[in-house]
């Protein structure tokens, strides 16, 4: 049985306590998105601010949520700020694949081969941190609550920078 | 005197563990626990008389027909209605306001009218109102919510003025408040207005009687008073029903159906299309059986006590770091206490509770418009039933202490 420790890890109290990059940013340059989880209320604000060489130069984070989902989105802006805007796409995907770890373990065979060939078994991406997140999936109520900012982030993204 | 211990002991899902520790059931606001005598009663229907019913000529489908409307007798009794047929079955309360808006609404509504709801509402009386609206172009006008949790009724003569329906709840989901139901359905009535009445949070927890209530519409949903999910239902008084057009269109519905049209049957079937939920009608009628048992006045009494027990101990407990909203005093509120715990998020605080086996719901408890009132997202909700008892009250308050091991800065 999954205990509360693995879910509450220390570094995700210190990034709930303390979020990095909590405001917002003037749009335009940068463009803002906006994320909810209908089940619990959570929404999550995200400003990205691209440059023309497609470097994220600047993140803000706002809204409100639980600690899971506000942790998330404290060290999600963390690892993008810098980063181009495909490295923080390869970063959606990567944690993704951490966040399905419970589904593959559900659906078996299946969907641990999907997760070796998806973009996220991408050998260079460095989750960091966000590795702390990994104990989510345990709960599967609360991975929505952990993805919330990414796929508020891949709509940010979208905007900024059209694929 | 009641024995509650007793009451507990027959319901076996309070017998489970989980996470290792016995199960602390606080969320009978969303749903109920069910007693042996319900799931025994519709085990008993699928093993001796199952068979589809007003069908059949023979000896298992005149009693599963005799089991279905006898239950819709119990039903009409329950709540004091004037007539069997005046109860129709959906299958939740959520139905039954969809069948309201959809057959009355749609008949009676349109350009220049108006429906008043309250900001206390739960989703499913705004959401089809909302929907309506925005096909008949009439205004929704709503009753706002003071602080502590009551219906502002300054201005209710206004809001009802050419109005058509005041459509509101007998009780919050959310504050627990007890509306004066009696007084708005005479405000309504002064103003040539119906009022619909939403007790899925009342029925199963003090006696109902429609006819004092005064209201023209009632609805209720069967999980949420001992009875299985998937039955609920509307009541209404005979004259509105029979002038309401159908709202599901198939079998049972009809008397004569032809190439060029058809006739509806007579009210209720006339709103009950298709195959009905004859087991889950028979496990509401189990409910009904041992709610009479233990009397509603009982009921409302062990529920008022515990209610005054729970806001006692957690105040003492945890003093100022817990918020908990609605009316303060619990003779005049159900037992539904929402609270704010410290800074501590309640999808949090429900987690750290689950860990000790206790469950209570966190969110927005499907009523977004009171949460943006009262200023906060989301709360934590416990709410009380015929089976609670002071031991699970004092297991919440001291589980919530661990909220504040972990998350406090
Ligand atoms: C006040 C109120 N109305 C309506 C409903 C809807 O009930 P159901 O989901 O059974 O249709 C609920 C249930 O949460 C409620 O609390």
């Amino acid at each position: 049985m999954p205990g509360l420790e693995d879910l509450y890890r220390e570094i995700i109290l210190d990034h709930y306590r303390s979020p990095r990059n909590r405001g917002e940013l003037d749009t335009p340059p940068a463009v803002r998105a906006e994320g909810f989880n209908p089940l619990c209320g959570d929404e999550i604000v995200v400003y990205i601010d691209v440059d023309d060489n497609s470097i994220i130069n600047d993140v803000a984070i706002g809204g409100q949520g639980c600690s899971i989902s506000q942790s998330s989105a404290s060290m999600m802006s963390a690892a993008i700020k810098g980063k181009t805007v495909s490295e923080a796409r390869k970063l959606i995907g990567a944690f993704k694949g951490l966040m399905s770890i419970h589904e593959g373990e559900l659906d078996g065979d299946a969907a641990e081969s999907d997760r070796d060939h998806g973009p996220e078994a991408d050998p260079d991406i460095r989750l960091g941190d966000l590795e702390a997140l990994k104990g989510v999936v345990k709960f599967p109520v609360r991975i929505k609550c952990a993805t919330l900012s990414w796929n508020t982030l891949a709509q940010a993204l979208g905007e900024a920078s059209p694929v | 005197m009641t024995d509650w211990a007793a009451v507990k002991k027959d319901f076996p899902l309070l017998r489970r563990q989980v996470h290792g520790t016995p199960i602390v059931y606080l969320d009978s606001s969303n749903t109920s626990q069910k007693p042996q005598s319900v799931i025994d009663a519709m085990s008993a229907y699928y093993e001796t008389v199952n068979a589809n019913v007003h069908r059949g000529s023979y000896e298992i489908a005149v009693k599963a027909t005799e089991a279905l409307e006898q239950v819709r007798a119990k039903v009409a009794r329950f709540i004091n209605a004037p007539a069997t047929n005046e109860v129709v079955f959906t299958k939740n309360a959520t139905e039954a306001m969809n069948l309201l808006a959809r057959s009355w609404g749609g008949a009676n509504l349109g350009p220049g009218d108006a429906v008043v709801i309250s900001e206390m509402e739960h989703h499913a009386n705004i959401v089809p109102w909302h929907m309506l609206a925005a096909e008949k172009g009439f205004e929704l006008r709503w009753i706002s919510v003071t602080a502590d949790g009551h219906l502002d009724l300054s201005d209710l003569d206004q809001l009802l003025d050419g109005a058509k329906l005041l459509s509101i709840t007998a009780m919050s989901n959310v504050l627990g408040t007890l509306n004066p139901v009696p007084r708005l359905a005479e405000a309504a009535h002064r103003h040539d207005a119906l009022i619909a009445v939403d007790a899925s949070q009342y029925v199963p927890h003090i006696a109902t009687d429609v006819q004092a209530m005064g209201a023209d519409f009632m609805v209720f949903t069967g999980h949420k008073m001992l009875g299985p999910m998937g039955i609920g239902g509307l009541w209404a008084h005979a004259e509105i029903l029979e002038s309401m057009p159908p709202f599901l269109g198939g079998g049972e519905m009809i008397l004569q159906v032809t190439k060029e049209g058809f006739t509806t049957n007579e009210i209720p079937w006339k709103f009950e299309a298709g195959t009905p939920m004859v087991a889950e009608a028979v496990g509401l009628g189990a409910a009904i059986d041992y709610l009479e048992n233990l009397g509603m006045d009982e009921v409302r009494r062990h529920e008022v006590e515990l209610t005054g027990y729970a806001m006692r101990s957690l105040t003492e407990r945890h003093g100022d770091k817990i918020t908990i909203h609605g009316p303060s005093e619990p003779a005049e509120r159900g037992g539904v206490l929402s609270f704010v715990y410290d800074d501590v998020h309640p999808h949090d605080v429900a987690q750290v509770l689950d860990q000790a086996g206790v469950c209570v719901r966190a969110g927005h408890h499907c009523a977004k418009p009171l949460l943006r009132t009262l200023g906060v997202p989301a709360t934590s909700r416990a709410s009380l039933y015929v089976y609670n008892d002071e031991s699970d009250i004092d297991c919440l308050a001291e589980s919530l202490d661990s909220a504040s091991d972990i998350f406090s800065l």
